[in-house]
């Protein structure tokens, strides 16, 4: 019955040259340039932690995963981006839990690629902020030289392990519990604290704005996001420049911009129309705005982006293009 | 008004009743099949807060002060009493929406957020106006939690759930993952 020469299917029957592996790997491809700063700034331990959440995520998603679901490079992407996302001197195992979470309930018991609902990356993140509230919030300044692996990394699971580094505070960090603003050149090359791969706001521009130009991410997104921030914030600091702190200061610190280049835009967890981008861009500004200035926490970029994955269904709804022919509040099916 | 306004933006997002207390799962796994259902049941859970709140208020403050053991007791009652007329009034006016609510309307009597409710506002001391806030916050927050779990499951009918997931699974692990986004609120308005 079902020759290859006689394949019936619905149309469009154009063929682009775009692929689903294809634009996972020049996202992980993308990425490189992002890790390799992580390595530049913070040593080979941090080089570790992403490797270790890359091989947790990969492990899973072979061996739960469905066949040849390993090739089109998505479990790669969601470890590398959960690595970075992690301090630099994150105990090893716990990155790898994290990258086993991440890919388990994130995505595999959704059905696999394509089906989750909210970002897998961040949802592992989200589990191990709640399950290590301390690790998480550990910051090594890498100032003990590139090979320096400290025992903390290398400590077995639920062992408790001595903290002996030296650590530092993050700029939010800073700013939240003791109001010293950080500077903004430091803030764009990357040279501050913070998790491995969210610090050098330029070389992540870079490789989000090649994702952009080549249409593998909706730039709507990202743009929301910044022009959100931005007037949000810089309301704000005019307000009260003592109490807020500056909309550049909040656009290139903490995880925002890795967080709006490379998660809130992940293809599946975001919604499918213009429209829709556009507000879920704008809603993710707003929550960040409103975490960083008046939550408990110093960074809010990620349960952010969680928050408006949950709307993605919403959105999707709400602002569906009026069918052509059809007229308006007609009802479109 | 700040107070209020706090009291009531805290027992919606920060505290929310289903998703930081993990308070009323009944409703929440049961009616968010559909947006329809739980917006409606999150209006029948607004209104039964509502009457409970100022039932419990008058009872607190006129009754309790001289039979304080009758605290529990007289909460349920006024929770089940609540819960009837809103009942009897749904089927009343909307057969089709009574119907659909199912065995989940007249098991709001148990459902222990409004107990929580009741008792946390008469521990707290509340005011009138307080304790309003209060149940108004908490009946947003449970709306919140069951329109937005709702829309995720109307979703998740285009999914092809592997089969450990199918079911109430899935959604007892959707209700994980938004509990975890819902903790970036932890202490908001604070500091």
């Amino acid at each position: 019955m079902s020759s290859s020469r006689l394949l019936v299917t619905a149309s469009p029957h154009l063929r682009g040259p775009a692929s689903t592996p294809k634009i996972m790997w020049n996202v992980v491809g993308s990425l490189v340039p992002v890790v390799a700063t992580a390595g530049y700034f913070f040593g080979f331990g941090a080089l570790l932690v992403i490797a270790a959440a890359t091989l947790g995520a990969l492990l899973t998603e072979m061996v739960f995963g469905s066949k040849g679901s390993l090739g089109d490079g998505s479990a790669a992407i969601t470890g590398l981006l959960l690595g970075l996302t992690l301090p630099p001197g994150f105990p090893l195992w716990m990155s790898f839990l994290g990258g086993v979470v991440a890919i388990a309930f994130g995505k595999l018991i959704f059905g696999g690629l394509g089906q989750n609902m909210f970002n897998p990356a961040l949802l592992g993140r989200a589990f191990l902020q709640a399950a290590f509230p301390v690790a998480i919030t550990t910051w090594p300044t890498g100032e003990e030289g590139w090979w320096n692996l400290s025992p903390t990394q290398a400590s077995l699971p639920l062992m408790g392990a001595e903290v002996d580094t030296v650590t530092g505070a993050t700029p939010l960090g800073l700013w939240k519990f003791e109001r010293i603003a950080t500077d903004a050149v430091d803030l764009l090359t990357g040279a501050i604290g913070g998790s491995a791969g969210e610090t050098s706001a330029v070389v992540i521009t870079i490789c989000g704005g090649y994702l952009a130009l080549r249409n593998f991410l909706n730039w709507r997104i990202p743009a929301g996001i910044f022009l959100t921030v931005f007037v949000l914030s810089g309301a704000l600091w005019l307000i009260d420049a003592g109490r807020y702190p500056s909309p550049v200061f909040m656009l290139f610190s903490g995880g925002l911009m890795l967080g709006a280049w490379f998660m809130a835009t992940d293809m599946v967890t975001s919604p499918v129309t213009s429209r829709g981008c556009w507000i879920f861009g704008a809603g993710i500004g707003a929550l960040v705005v409103l975490i960083r200035n008046w939550g408990g926490l110093p960074e809010g970029v990620m349960y952010a982006i969680l928050l408006m994955n949950a709307m993605v269904p919403y959105l999707n709804q709400w602002t569906q293009p009026r069918v052509f022919g059809t007229r308006l509040g007609e009802a479109a099916s | 008004m700040g107070d209020l306004a706090w009291i009531f933006i805290s027992a919606m997002v920060v505290n929310n009743f289903t998703l930081a207390y993990f308070l009323g799962l009944c409703p929440f796994m049961g009616v968010s099949g559909k947006i329809y259902t739980a917006l409606r049941m999150g209006a029948a859970n607004i209104f039964v807060l509502t009457v409970a709140s100022v039932c419990a208020w008058f009872l607190d403050t006129f009754v309790l002060p001289y039979a304080p053991f009758l605290k529990l007791i007289s909460f349920i009652l006024v929770i089940a009493s609540a819960v009837q007329i809103t009942e009897m009034t749904i089927k009343k006016l909307s057969p089709a929406l009574f119907r659909a609510l199912g065995i989940y309307l007249p098991l709001i009597t148990t459902n222990c957020a409004i107990l929580f409710m009741a008792w946390v506002q008469a521990n707290r001391g509340y005011s009138f106006l307080q304790g309003l806030a209060f149940a108004w916050g908490a009946g947003a927050g449970l709306t919140l939690a069951l329109v937005l779990m709702a829309s995720i499951r109307e979703d998740l009918e285009f999914v092809k759930l592997p089969a450990i997931a199918r079911g109430n699974a899935i959604v007892f692990i959707i209700a994980g993952i938004l509990s975890l986004a819902f903790m970036g609120f932890a202490g908001l308005f604070t500091s």
